[in-house]
């Protein structure tokens, strides 16, 4: 059970924070209203999705006090303490995703497969890109097209067509390219891990009980990130990072581990 | 030569031009959507929108409105439903809009896209929610197939308008085919209907004879132009435009002298 505690409160976290949206519509709950781009919290407390308000911001629209205060609140809680946990502990889309990724681990896609070169940083350049239509159509663009809230607010208000969105994000994340949306495509989680860069939770690693048994990296979505496995004790510092915690699962060795950030830095000089 | 400082600097602008391209490209596409989507004239918003093309720039796609709505009147546009997807709309032959008089969905907005002064009366600077001052659309009548307007005895729309005697009312008229019988026809008051849809969910007949169309739409314009001579609000105007433009006399070519001068002027002949 111990190789599973990180995936299953994710799931538990996930799966909870959707009921509370859906609850809220569909049985007048009170805890959490709204939908993921903006909401009401506890009746009370606003939260918005930085990256949708800052596109709304781009169309030269006055913005509205609940919102911006939202998108100051979530972007301080990703901010100082999250990191870009939102990708992987709140969206609904890492569900399909994760599935998609683990079929392919299980039916050894990657093995048979060729890979065509994506650059990691496409996400950054369709997040640019979204600001730029946004103040050119009048509108926020990314929210006309994005799976993320087509997929929440399916759950929350009514699907309609918008499970063709998710069968093909989990088909191209199957049979096109490994973690395809959420590591190489979805803007969304580029605007959080710009905003979680410089959180204090973060995966330490520590080489000296590393055996380079490659666990870590099989099950990790954002690869690159765990440059230092194998090579040196320090923690990963790169926004990229979800912090899934999936690594610290898999590691039999206790090799990585969830740990603040401040405290992290001085095992360095020990190597 | 291979990695030459040159084939470098190559490298390096070949793949912003690349990035660049390839963002045309998208952007083209994604434009090319994003501009047919937001294009939805026939839209009808919640109370208090703002103008259609400032509400779709403010409205964060929350639900929040919706969550409010007690008659599960407003819906979310969904993908597939080919509106601005992820807005709030209402559809009043299915469900109207039951004009809350606290007016629920509109405090609740919190991007700014319903606005709340919109829908707000004031008593000595006191602010107060007023669901009257709504104005979602106006209903309009096709008076084709208005059974009313055909001798036949019919009053639903007036009856359902929650302005009663105000936002419609009844005309009458001579039925000069039966000789006997009166017309008594709806009329509709822009200045007064909210467009809430009570009446078009009301029409008896098949398909809606009065529906609400957005006011863009279903209104036109006489223009500043024209003043209304007999109405002394409208011709305030008038005075007001004396003061801020200085009266000065058109000059043409014709005009510069004298209509005199201009008639004895024998040079052009």
């Amino acid at each position: 059970m111990k190789h599973y505690k990180y995936l299953l409160m994710r799931r538990f976290t996930q799966i909870g924070i959707l009921l509370l949206y859906i609850g809220a519509n569909a049985w007048g709950w009170k805890i959490l209203r709204g939908d993921l781009s903006a909401s009401l919290l506890m009746g009370k407390v606003p939260l918005a999705d930085p990256y949708a308000v800052v596109q709304i911001a781009v169309t030269g629209a006055t913005l509205g006090m609940d919102i911006i205060l939202g998108a100051l609140i979530v972007t301080l809680f990703y901010g100082v303490i999250g990191g870009r946990a939102f990708c992987s502990w709140v969206c609904p889309i890492n569900m399909i995703t994760d599935t998609a990724a683990w079929l392919r681990r299980k039916m050894r896609l990657s093995e048979i497969q060729k890979r065509f070169y994506i650059s990691r940083s496409l996400r950054y350049w369709i997040l640019g890109l979204s600001l730029i239509l946004s103040a050119v159509m009048g509108v926020a663009a990314f929210e006309l097209i994005s799976p993320v809230s087509m997929a929440h607010r399916g759950a929350v208000f009514g699907m309609g067509m918008g499970g063709g969105a998710l069968v093909v994000i989990f088909l191209f994340d199957l049979l096109v390219h490994e973690n395809g949306w959420c590591g190489y495509i979805c803007p969304l989680g580029a605007s959080y891990a710009l905003i979680g860069k410089f959180s204090f939770i973060r995966v330490h690693h520590d080489a000296n009980k590393c055996t380079d048994c490659r666990d870590c990296i099989t099950v990790c979505p954002e690869k690159e990130v765990l440059h230092m496995i194998n090579r040196s004790s320090e923690s990963v510092l790169m926004g990229e990072c979800t912090n899934c915690g999936r690594c610290v699962d898999v590691c039999k060795e206790d090799a990585l581990g969830f740990s603040i950030r401040s405290q992290l830095k001085q095992p360095k000089d020990e190597e | 030569m291979k990695n030459s400082p040159s084939n470098d600097r190559r490298r390096f602008l070949l793949s912003i031009a690349r990035g660049i391209g390839l963002s045309a490209m998208g952007a083209l596409v994604w434009s090319a959507y994003v501009g047919e989507v937001k294009a939805a004239p026939l839209i009808l918003r919640p109370p208090g929108a703002l103008k259609e093309d400032e509400f779709i720039k403010n409205c964060i796609k929350c639900g929040l409105c919706v969550e409010a709505c007690p008659y599960d009147t407003l819906k979310l546009a969904k993908p597939g439903d080919n509106l601005p997807m992820g807005t709030p709309y209402f559809t009043p032959r299915t469900t109207p809009c039951y004009m809350c008089s606290d007016v629920p969905c509109v405090p609740v907005c919190p991007s700014g896209a319903l606005n709340e002064p919109s829908v707000s009366s004031y008593v000595k600077a006191h602010a107060k929610l007023d669901i009257n001052k709504a104005r979602m659309g106006l209903a309009v009548i096709d008076k084709e197939s208005c059974i009313a307007t055909w001798g036949i005895q019919c009053d639903a729309c007036y009856r359902a308008c929650p302005l009663m005697g105000q936002a419609i009312t009844i005309e009458y008229s001579k039925n000069e085919r039966t000789g006997k019988h009166a017309f008594l026809v709806p009329i509709v008051h822009a200045d007064v209907c909210t467009g809430c849809g009570m009446c078009e969910h009301a029409c008896v007949t098949q398909k809606a004879a009065i529906y609400v169309l957005p006011r863009a739409l279903a209104m036109g314009e006489a223009g500043n132009h024209y003043i209304k001579g007999w109405d002394p609000k409208d011709e305030q105007r008038l005075e007001s435009v004396n003061k801020e433009v200085p009266h000065e006399f058109t000059k043409t070519k014709l005009s510069e002298k004298s209509a005199l001068d201009s008639l004895n002027d024998e040079s052009g002949l």
